[in-house]
């Protein structure tokens, strides 16, 4: 029987495997951020132990840095205490840093793949659960937590249960103006937030061939959001093109001998999938979330759904519960929920690729008087790159806020953040309670919904919006 | 890690669904650089609200936790395990977890206990009726029990084998790997020279 090519990736990765206990897989490339690390390296500190491999790790700054005034020292007495602890463990254990202020520091999940360190039929883990980004790129990447952050300083390798395999195969192809958001919305709230639970999930079919390197990373990064331990896409002349000529890739002789190997990464004809999801992209439509987890949405053009909506007594209690915290009435058309706060930026869209989508709707519009539109670049290239195309021209002309990069409002962990009962619609991953500030409501959405929502004030696509 | 066979203690029910670790913890209790101290952090939001279960006096000295399906999804963050633990938590039981949370729970030797959604709420009944009972987890048996007599709980538990063992013996993982360092370096003599790498 032939192998899934998450099987692939897997195999040739153990290091030890014996009966009764997990593999030992190899760890090809350990990213690091400031606020799941602390504690990894003080263990290191304390057991006498050094980084096997600072070659193979790499750490930037992005979870609790400011997006304003990035270049004056951090002003949260306790997020610079933890900042500056990530920098004097990189310095002590050797390992390569991209602080505050570098041209390549930002969100983790972005960087990497735009310094090309992310590559087909790679193990690549970070103590961040939207890891799962990287496989986009046909890499086998998860989230940790930090006692393995710890194990994979200390030995490079994990020993991880080999999970179960899903293929999500996706037919036809997305109508213009629905994009891969939509498409990974409409297939959470298809399986709930559990529905890929100790799975590895293959996304494939002629739907998710057609889509674009950074679109492949939206649906892989919120693989978590519906409980996979990752997800990938196999590698294509699309992901081969994304990648040639990037710092970090292969070059010369080097670059022909990884492509003819990264071809053979594809899940064989004879395989077998524990589990098989199928969707048809030509039906999707635009999609935003109305409860508090990413299972909990619906098509823009629906209303909200009340508690009599869902079979399980479970599911009814929970929509009780979301609609009392997002203070929402069931029926209201989901186009006429007012929002205060638009966010468009994340390891979901917060690369090149959404900020032209979302500058396209804005250009030459105006953002709505009751409305704040918050624009965070990914990365400080993906920000650098904006400002040669003139993107944060047109985002500040509409009278939005041009920020630093970093993770920002996706998680308030810096001064981005909702005021309590304050209502957003995020291009981000998690509408969970409280998640971007106490009592903030948040609505999911795409760059797309993003851009014209900010525009009209209300959950909004570009199609709502008066012609120029 | 402290060896764990068996706990007797007095069991909290949260009867939630779908607790991600965003609610165990919020984003802005993550700023501390050690590993303790974030029992401060445990269910922030929700322990403002005087009548949540965590306030409740009857449930001062909880250690074992009863919750509902999808318990500990969302972000990686360790420190909701910490949270737990640094509050006086040993046990989570909840008919499923979030992959990483589970993970993180067996590294930090918090139990996470896995049982059908029928036991979960036959538990929550009984806690109901008698608040501040106790609630046995032993690992050897793989059992919860609670109450006497014919009303008495005795239901199984799932928890993966090498978890269960690694919990039973107190063993620190790393060294486990390092045992293993012989293969570690045959590996990497057989890396593609090609594989990228982040210092040149």
């Amino acid at each position: 029987m032939g192998k899934t090519l998450a099987e692939k990736v897997w195999d040739e990765h153990v290091v030890r495997s014996a009966e009764g206990e997990p593999d030992l897989l190899y760890i090809d490339l350990h990213l690091i951020h400031e606020v799941t690390s602390p504690q990894a390296f003080e263990g290191l500190r304390l057991a006498g132990r050094k980084v096997r491999r600072p070659d193979l790790t790499l750490a930037t700054e992005d979870h609790n840095v400011p997006t304003l005034d990035w270049d004056k020292p951090i002003a949260d007495p306790v997020s610079r205490t933890q900042v500056e602890t990530l920098r004097h463990n990189a310095e002590e254990f050797g390992v390569r840093l991209h602080p505050l202020g570098d041209v390549e520091q930002g969100i983790v999940h972005v960087v990497g793949p735009q310094l090309g360190l992310t590559q087909p039929g790679m193990t690549i883990v970070c103590g961040d659960s939207h890891t799962s980004t990287h496989g986009a790129f046909g890499a086998l990447a998860f989230g940790i937590g930090t006692s393995e952050v710890e194990h994979v300083l200390a030995t490079q390798t994990l020993p991880q249960a080999r999970p179960r395999t899903m293929a999500v195969t996706v037919n036809g192809s997305l109508p213009e103006g629905v994009t891969a958001k939509d498409l990974v919305l409409t297939l959470i709230a298809h399986t709930g937030t559990g529905g890929g639970q100790g799975h590895i999930v293959e996304y494939r079919g002629p739907a998710i061939e057609e889509l674009s390197m950074e679109a492949r990373m939206t649906i892989c990064n919120m693989s978590i959001e519906w409980g996979a331990k990752a997800g990938l896409v196999a590698p294509d002349q699309m992901t081969f093109d994304y990648l040639e000529g990037r710092s970090e890739a292969p070059k010369g002789a080097d670059w022909d001998t990884a492509v003819e190997r990264w071809k053979s990464l594809r899940t064989d004809d004879d395989a077998v999938f524990d589990k098989e999801v199928v969707l048809d992209a030509s039906t999707m439509t635009p999609f935003v979330t109305w409860g508090t987890n990413p299972g909990q949405g619906v098509p823009l053009a629906a209303s909200v759904p009340g508690p009599d909506d869902f079979e399980e007594e479970l599911d009814r209690v929970a929509a009780e519960k979301a609609l009392h915290y997002m203070g929402l009435e069931a029926g209201t058309p989901m186009r006429e929920i007012a929002v205060d706060t638009v966010f468009v930026g994340s390891c979901t869209n917060g690369r090149i690729e959404d900020l032209r989508a979302a500058a396209a709707v804005i250009k030459g519009r105006h953002v709505a008087r009751d409305t704040r539109l918050l624009v965070v670049p990914g990365s400080v290239r993906v920000r650098l790159q904006a400002e040669e195309e003139g993107l944060d021209v047109v985002f500040k002309e509409a009278g939005g806020e041009w920020r630093g990069a970093g993770c920002s409002m996706c998680l308030g962990m810096n001064p981005d953040q909702l005021q309590p009962q304050e209502r957003s619609a995020s291009t981000s991953n998690r509408n969970f309670e409280g998640r971007q500030g106490r009592g903030g409501r948040t609505h999911l959405v795409s760059p797309l919904v993003a851009a014209a929502t900010a525009v009209r004030g209300t959950l909004s696509s570009p199609a709502d919006l008066e012609e120029l | 890690m402290e060896k764990f066979t068996s706990h007797t203690g007095v069991a909290m029910p949260l009867k939630r669904s779908n607790v991600d670790t965003d609610q165990i913890i919020p984003a802005v209790y993550l700023k501390r650089v050690t590993r303790t101290g974030f029992e401060d952090g445990l269910f922030a939001t929700w322990r403002t609200d005087p009548d949540f279960v965590l306030n409740k006096p009857e449930y001062a000295d909880a250690t074992v936790l009863v919750a509902g399906t999808d318990f500990g999804t969302g972000s990686s963050r360790e420190h909701a395990v910490w949270a737990l633990q640094n509050y006086g938590f040993r046990v989570v039981i909840a008919s499923r977890f979030g992959d990483i949370f589970r993970g993180n729970s067996g590294k930090s030797g918090l139990v996470a206990a896995q049982v059908d959604d029928k036991v979960v709420l036959r538990l929550w009944d009984h806690l109901d009726e008698h608040p501040g009972a106790t609630i046995t987890v032993d690992l050897e048996s793989r059992t919860v029990k609670a109450g006497e007599g014919p009303e008495a709980i005795a239901e199984t538990f799932d928890i993966d084998d090498y978890t269960r063992w690694r919990l039973l013996e107190g063993l620190d993982d790393i060294g486990i790997t390092l045992s293993h360092e012989d293969d570690i370096a045959t590996f990497e003599r057989g890396r593609p020279q090609w594989k990228p790498a982040t210092i040149h």
